[in-house]
């Protein structure tokens, strides 16, 4: 159990919470650079995710291409820029920004392309032009899909962001390199923790943005949901496919 | 309906025990440790550290020592001394390439160091019972506080104490455990009076990206392995240090009980040829030439009549 209890007494040695390389500090760093992460890389992958999903065009290739992104190791990538840019946090957000890259632009594409044709087709009867379309049904319509991208970025960005520390002394990768090289596995374990517990906070949030943004019409429009998971239903369906009988069980 | 709940009830139940279990090695194992080693065989385990010439050297071990009959298990790129040395202790690795002053510094902080020779013999004292060193190599690998060509130039830089003469803030670069080591930064303050300015963590145990630090400018002196092929561009300067702050590092391989004294003989022969002009070549063919440690090692045995 030397483990735990050293992880423990990590955490909780009041040294550790203070200064430039205490744990507050940290977190804010690792957040920060996330957070930036997932904007540099929505900055990019949304526009074209967006422009794939209203055109229809250019879906192979982007699922090619990301697809290759996602097999590019990330400390590889991460030294290779290090020795053009040299040490610091650029190299980091170059690295980590491809790997944010995919989810998000799978997410912005799929979420166009789950829509009902029918729906941009009647948009479009009704006179909208492109941009109204894709601003006002496409956009609000697939927000959940894009969404739901935005956070297997994060997830992988909060976990992958540690290897910012192997340039810069910078967020809770800190913690896992110093650990690592004293053989402090409390310190290490410690620092893992961290991420974990920042990884599930933004899960959270991500999950009831997810929630949140579907729209008011999507939801309107759809039966209220009665299954409640237990296996009563089941013979309910198996009555459904007698044709002209009633939906009424008589067994 | 019944039924099926229970068999769910008992699915959670397996699930959850196994969690438990597994957890529950996590917390009691070392999850470094070894699996338990093939104690009694004529196994020769030989370790290295996670660092591209120790890995070299340790190959040049292990096919020397099959080409003379015996059974290799390598355990390769096992990280810094601190992971290591408790496995070597126990008698888990039975030969690992080590460096005289470094291994010196680590069994004993306060050791006086001195002459290559003195250090060894420091060492041999220093080592656990059931430890030996073997000849040491003419091959040195040490620590080194290292600066650009230009900067030396600038502020007329010979030893270590002539930092004192910087008139700029010096950040210093190098591995997490740098900050730590009895060499480190505060050795510079205490020991020379020299106040540095801040610590980059670079963690490419002074690689490329280190090379390149020091050379932009992100970082002023940096610890650079002084058998690194980055010393052949001449553009970077090893400080002297005539203090002994770095021990002499020679390398030596450390050995259990389990070698006999015909692998120890194969050993001593390899480390009488490897000389220091040729650990700075075979570092270059793994860096410039991006060899992997076995081909380096093969080619350079069988030039030597090692095997």
């Amino acid at each position: 159990m030397n483990f735990v209890t050293e992880t423990v007494a990590w955490l909780i040695d009041p040294a550790n919470w203070v200064g430039a390389g205490g744990i507050p500090t940290r977190l804010v760093q690792h957040l920060l650079f996330t957070l930036v992460t997932l904007v540099l890389a929505a900055v990019i992958a949304v526009p074209i995710g967006f422009l794939i999903g209203h055109t229809g065009r250019g879906r192979g290739l982007a699922v090619a291409t990301s697809g290759a992104f996602r097999a590019i190791p990330t400390l590889g990538l991460l030294t290779l820029v290090a020795l053009w840019v040299g040490i610091g946090l650029n190299a980091p957000y170059v690295a980590l920004t491809v790997l944010a890259i995919p989810p998000i632009l799978a997410g912005a594409y799929t979420g166009f392309e789950a829509i009902d044709r029918k729906i941009i087709d009647a948009a479009r009867a009704v006179g909208m032009s492109e941009a109204q379309i894709v601003l006002k049904v496409e956009l609000p319509l697939g927000l959940p899909l894009l969404i739901g991208g935005l956070r297997s970025a994060t997830l992988q960005v909060v976990a992958t962001a540690t290897l910012a520390a192997y340039v810069a002394d910078f967020g809770l990768g800190r913690y896992l390199f110093e650990g690592l090289r004293i053989r402090d596995y409390g310190e290490m374990l410690g620092g893992s923790i961290l991420v974990i517990l920042l990884a599930i906070v933004l899960e959270g949030v991500f999950a009831l943005a997810q929630k949140l943004v579907v729209p008011r019409g999507v939801t309107a429009g759809l039966p209220t949901d009665i299954r409640d998971g237990s296996s009563r239903s089941r013979p309910a369906m198996e009555s459904t496919i007698k044709e002209g009988t009633s939906h009424v069980r008589n067994e | 309906m019944f039924a099926m709940n229970r068999g769910r009830l008992t699915l959670i139940g397996v699930v959850a025990v196994g969690a438990v279990v597994a957890l529950a090695g996590c917390a009691s194992g070392d999850p470094l440790a070894e699996p338990a080693s093939s104690a009694g065989g004529s196994t020769i385990v030989v370790g290295s550290q996670a660092y591209y010439s120790n890995e070299i050297i340790a190959e040049i071990y292990s096919q020397a020592l099959e080409a003379g009959g015996f059974t290799v298990d390598r355990q390769f790129q096992i990280g810094q001394r601190e992971v290591y040395l408790p496995d070597i202790e126990a008698g888990k690795i039975d030969v690992f390439p080590e460096y005289t002053g470094d291994l010196l510094q680590a069994l004993d902080k306060t050791a006086a160091g001195g002459t290559s020779d003195e250090t060894y013999e420091q060492l041999q004292a220093a080592l656990p019972d059931n430890l030996r060193v073997l000849d040491q190599a003419g091959a040195s690998d040490q620590n080194s506080w290292t600066v650009t060509a230009d900067f030396a130039t600038k502020y007329n830089l010979t030893d270590i104490a002539s930092l004192i003469n910087v008139s700029v803030p010096i950040t210093v670069g190098g591995n997490s455990e740098l900050e730590t080591r009895p060499y480190g930064p505060t050795a510079l303050k205490e020991k020379y009076g020299i106040q540095t300015a801040g610590f980059k963590p670079v963690e490419d145990g002074g690689g490329p990206l280190t090379v390149k630090a020091l050379e932009d400018g992100d970082i002023q002196l940096a610890n650079i392995y002084t058998a690194s092929p980055a010393f052949e561009s001449g553009n970077l300067v090893v400080l002297e240090d005539p203090d002994a702050l770095f021990l002499p590092s020679n390398v030596v391989p450390v050995v259990s009980d389990k070698i006999d004294d015909a692998a120890a003989a194969i050993l001593n022969k390899v480390s009488a040829a490897l000389t220091e002009d040729t650990l700075v070549q075979l570092n270059s063919q793994s860096v410039n030439d991006e060899l992997s440690a076995d081909k380096i090692a093969t080619a350079w045995l069988t030039k030597e009549k090692l095997i």
